[in-house]
């Protein structure tokens, strides 16, 4: 069982006492506990087991304008004594930051609204392998797959959040995650592709069956790969990876990246960097939803926040430091983005494919190529030829790239969003990219 | 060294009694104790924005039957937690049957000295080089907007104890210091990005010539880029320097090496061994032994000692890197490459210091021979598809080759290629070997790792730049 919230809140009172003893002015910590277990099978047989028991704490002590901070596994009381001393010792030495404070409290979250993130269920180990037997059974019924590995995982976490002005809040997670590997070979190839279901409640997880053959399927159909010759096309991107897209978004346009001046979207506020059909939404409060949470890492809580309106970038995501920096107020993003997507296209996604009469559908991307101080995208990536519609090939071994500011520009989605994972988008579509090939 | 049952209930006896009767009937398994000290100092924007230490204490309890693996880990070292974690292990295992090996080689090498790099050297002594940093940069060139610089250092403790009592002990020190620059000039932006480390003290880092050299190769790195100019889209030769670009190495050909994905059959090598897989002249070696990498280990974390493994040896493949169960369940040896990250992780085969060893050409003669290409000095990361045997790596400094000349700088662009018949292609081996700085972290199942890379000059005949330029 993990830790409760009077075990997690009597260590952080502890700690945030002798912080004060020492000699901070102010401090903040967080106390987390998580246990997951996992099952993993490989070729329809038990391979591993894993129990993992993590604890932790993070805390960050003030000396007015001085700050510095410390974590631990290790929660002895004589343990966190010791810590806490050289954390506030390291903090007189370090130089004042005008910047450096707790959050505003008039920002802080008040009451933390039930969102359904914990499901009491205890899936048992003997239920995993049950899941994971199905499952692997669908994904092996084809001959040309060699290799099936799949694993089931339960988390459960609890944490607490407080600081020395006596905010003290936390709560309960639960996550169930079942995910497949498979490898088909035939005699020209071999290929690897996954399929995986994560929610926060046991019944809401896909069906072990539908998800083995479609971790099957979406491999064998990449058996036979051609490259192709390099050109300028248009890139369909598959939803798994389009959410890439958005993620690189977010991180151009957290607040540290702007107050910094190392983001291609500084100075971008208010100004149209999409397309105008474009809308992009950050909403933390969604049932059930894998990146909801009522308040950020500082305790600020969050609200729905209308990223991009119309193409045009409206809000940063700010905490409280690089706030401060940039003369404006946390809006409770300290630690990013809670449940991001693209608002639906108005084009279903048949005729998305429909729209060139030659393209490429991307399904995996390989590399860090995504530059967000020059905008630059350049990264290898697997897929299928589309032509007139219909999957002619998969294709293998190709780079694609282009520059966000003009991908952001030439973007069209379809209108198949569906919440998979914290960050959502529908299949999209860029003109205009460049593949290199043969 | 940790005493790790200092305060604790459980005493060493109670441990190993627990450990013994827990591994009875398996094949192989231990438990893993590991004590970790690590600090972060970062100064970005002007400012020391950062100063953290951590304290990290955990066990890894493993059992493993046949092919089966059972896995337990947890913060608290005690009695209840431990017994707890035996229980786990056994209703995982509940058929087991097999014979405990308990041979395990040893050595008294060590490849590094037991400080804490931590504790060596003041704060402020190393607040005062970071703030040195950002004032030489941003004197040095009025183009400078942006200056991150930080000192990373660790020391970390472990023991492993086996079935039987037998208990092997490492101290393991790793420092890193990194230098990042952006520069702006005409409303473009570039940045570089330099860094040097190893298992070693501070000390090297702190000295004015030294953290200068890290500043200005950062620096020429982000003006060099200032200049750069779309890069081409297609196939061609490519020229890699020395050093840091073997990550080449490390992703085209050393994952595919290691024992767990031959063993599984899911590696594009699986079926080459003795087979001719590059280009005569091509040997690849990864060695654990360097004194003071940032790859080596004394004992890798099941305790072997580590070696100089010999992967390829003149185009053809020799030897694959092996953990414990990967080298059982594959009638062979332990090379000493059974790593994880901490102790919340399973031990996996993995890499060292992976390094192609000097031929004879220069680097001269491989860019006279050049009509159309790219010649690639640094990168940022790589990655691999296993199955497929497809790479790729981000060049962060790239030149234009035309008619056996060095041209103007290409912006960063990624290169693809197929692993194992890249080795092919390689038809120049420089006679230049250079060491990576010391900065390299290679991600596998989650888990990173301290790596090293080396390789001399060598021309690759056909790769393909993800470039923009049709």
């Amino acid at each position: 069982m993990v830790k409760d919230q009077e075990y997690l809140i009597k260590k952080a009172s502890y700690c945030l006492d002798l912080a004060k003893k020492y000699g901070a002015t102010n401090s903040s910590i967080i106390v987390n506990n998580s246990i997951s277990e996992t099952v993993n099978f490989r070729n329809q047989k038990l391979d591993e087991s894993n129990r993992s028991d993590n604890l932790g704490v993070n805390i960050t002590t003030y000396i007015n304008k001085k700050k510095s901070s410390i974590s631990s596994s290790n929660l002895l009381d004589d343990n966190l004594e010791t810590l806490i001393e050289k954390c506030v010792e390291t903090t007189k030495n370090t130089p004042d930051d005008e910047f450096n404070s707790l959050p505003d409290n008039n920002l802080l979250v008040k009451e933390v609204k039930n969102l359904d993130l914990y499901d009491d269920t205890n899936f048992e180990n003997d239920q995993k392998i049950d899941y994971l037997k199905n499952l692997e059974a669908a994904a092996a019924n084809d001959d040309k797959i060699i290799n099936t590995e799949s694993g089931f995982t339960q988390n459960k976490s609890n944490f607490i959040l407080a600081n020395s002005e006596g905010f003290c809040k936390g709560y309960k997670r639960s996550s169930f995650t079942a995910s497949s590997v498979t490898v088909a070979k035939n005699e020209e190839s071999m290929e690897r592709d996954y399929e995986y279901s994560s929610k926060c409640h046991i019944k809401d997880l896909k069906d072990a069956e539908e998800l083995g053959k479609l971790a099957a399927s979406q491999t064998l159909r990449k058996l036979n790969p051609k490259k192709i010759e390099s050109e300028k096309i248009a890139i369909i991107f598959d939803k798994r990876i389009a959410k890439g897209i958005l993620s690189t978004f977010a991180n151009a346009i957290s607040s540290s990246s702007i107050s910094r001046g190392t983001s291609f979207l500084k100075d971008k506020i208010n100004q149209k960097i999409f397309s105008s059909s474009i809308n992009i939404l950050d909403k933390p409060d969604i049932l059930k939803g894998l990146g909801s949470r009522s308040f950020d890492s500082e305790g600020v809580k969050t609200e729905t926040l209308k990223l991009v309106e119309n193409g045009i970038l409206k809000e940063y995501l700010l905490d409280t430091y690089n706030g401060k920096k940039l003369k404006l107020k946390s809006n409770g993003r300290c630690g990013g983005t809670t449940n991001l997507y693209f608002e639906n296209g108005n084009i279903n996604y048949k005729d998305l494919l429909d729209l060139n009469s030659k393209s490429l559908y991307i399904t995996e991307t390989i590399g860090h190529g995504s530059n967000i101080v020059t905008g630059d995208y350049s990264v290898g990536a697997t897929g299928f030829l589309v032509e007139n519609g219909e999957f002619k090939h998969p294709i293998n071994e190709i780079t694609i790239a282009g520059n966000f500011k003009d991908m952001f520009n030439n973007l069209n989605l379809a209108n198949d969003l569906e919440f998979e994972y914290s960050t959502n988008s529908p299949t999209l579509m860029i003109e205009g990219m460049i593949v290199a090939g043969k | 060294m940790s005493n790790f049952f200092e305060k604790s209930d459980l005493t060493r006896k109670q441990a190993e009694s627990i450990i013994s009767d827990t591994l009875r009937k398996c094949d192989d398994g231990e438990l893993y104790l590991e004590n970790t000290k690590s600090e972060t100092i970062l100064l970005d924007d002007n400012k020391i924005k950062n100063s953290n230490y951590n304290s990290d204490l955990g066990f890894g309890f493993r059992a493993i039957s046949d092919e089966i693996v059972a896995y337990s880990h947890s913060n608290e070292i005690s009695k209840n937690s431990l017994k707890q974690s035996s229980e786990n292990l056994k209703s995982t295992l509940k058929s087991a049957n097999g014979t405990y090996n308990y041979s395990i080689p040893k050595s008294n090498k060590k490849y590094y000295d037991n400080i804490n790099p931590i504790e060596q050297k003041t704060l402020n002594s190393k607040l005062e080089i970071l703030n040195k940093v950002n004032e030489y940069l941003r004197s040095k060139d009025d183009n400078v907007k942006q200056v991150t610089a930080n000192f990373l250092g660790e020391q970390k403790s472990i023991e492993i104890i086996r079935s039987g009592g037998e208990t092997l002990t490492d101290a393991r020190p790793l420092t890193r210091f990194n230098v990042s620059v952006m520069l702006e000039k005409n409303g473009r932006k570039e940045t570089g990005i330099y860094g040097v480390g190893g298992r070693e003290s501070y000390d090297t880092y702190l000295k004015e010539d030294n953290w200068k050299k890290v500043c200005d190769e950062a620096l020429r790195i982000a003006s060099v880029n200032l200049e750069s100019k779309p890069a081409p889209a297609g196939e061609m030769k490519v020229v890699l320097g020395p050093g840091w670009p073997a990550i080449l190495i490390h992703e085209a050909v050393g994952h595919g090496l290691e024992g767990d994905f031959n063993r599984k059959k899911t590696s594009a090598f699986h079926n080459l061994m003795g087979q001719k897989v590059a280009s005569e002249g091509v040997t690849i070696v990864d060695d654990g032994t360097l004194n003071k990498r940032r790859g080596s280990l004394s004992i890798d974390d099941e305790g072997t000692p580590t070696e100089k493994t010999v992967l390829i040896e003149n185009g053809i493949l020799k030897n694959f890197m092996q953990d414990r169960l990967n080298a059982r369940l594959m009638k062979t040896k332990s090379t000493g490459s059974g790593r994880r990250e901490n102790y919340r992780h399973i031990v996996l085969p993995r890499m060292r210091n992976t390094m192609m060893l000097s031929g004879k050409q220069t680097q001269d003669e491989m860019i006279k021979s050049v009509d159309k290409g790219i010649f690639a000095v640094s990168f940022g990361g790589g990655q691999v598809d296993i199955t497929s045997g497809k790479f790729v790596f981000n060049c962060t400094e790239a030149y234009e080759i035309i008619n056996g000349k060095i041209g103007y700088p290409i912006k960063g662009a990624t290169l693809i290629g197929d692993g194992p018949s890249i080795l092919k292609e390689v038809s120049m081996v420089g006679n230049d070997m250079m060491l990576d700085p010391g900065i390299g972290t290679c991600g596998k199942a989650g888990q990173g790792v301290p790596v090293g890379v080396a390789q001399p000059s060598i021309l690759i005949d056909k790769m393909t730049v993800g470039g923009t330029k049709l």
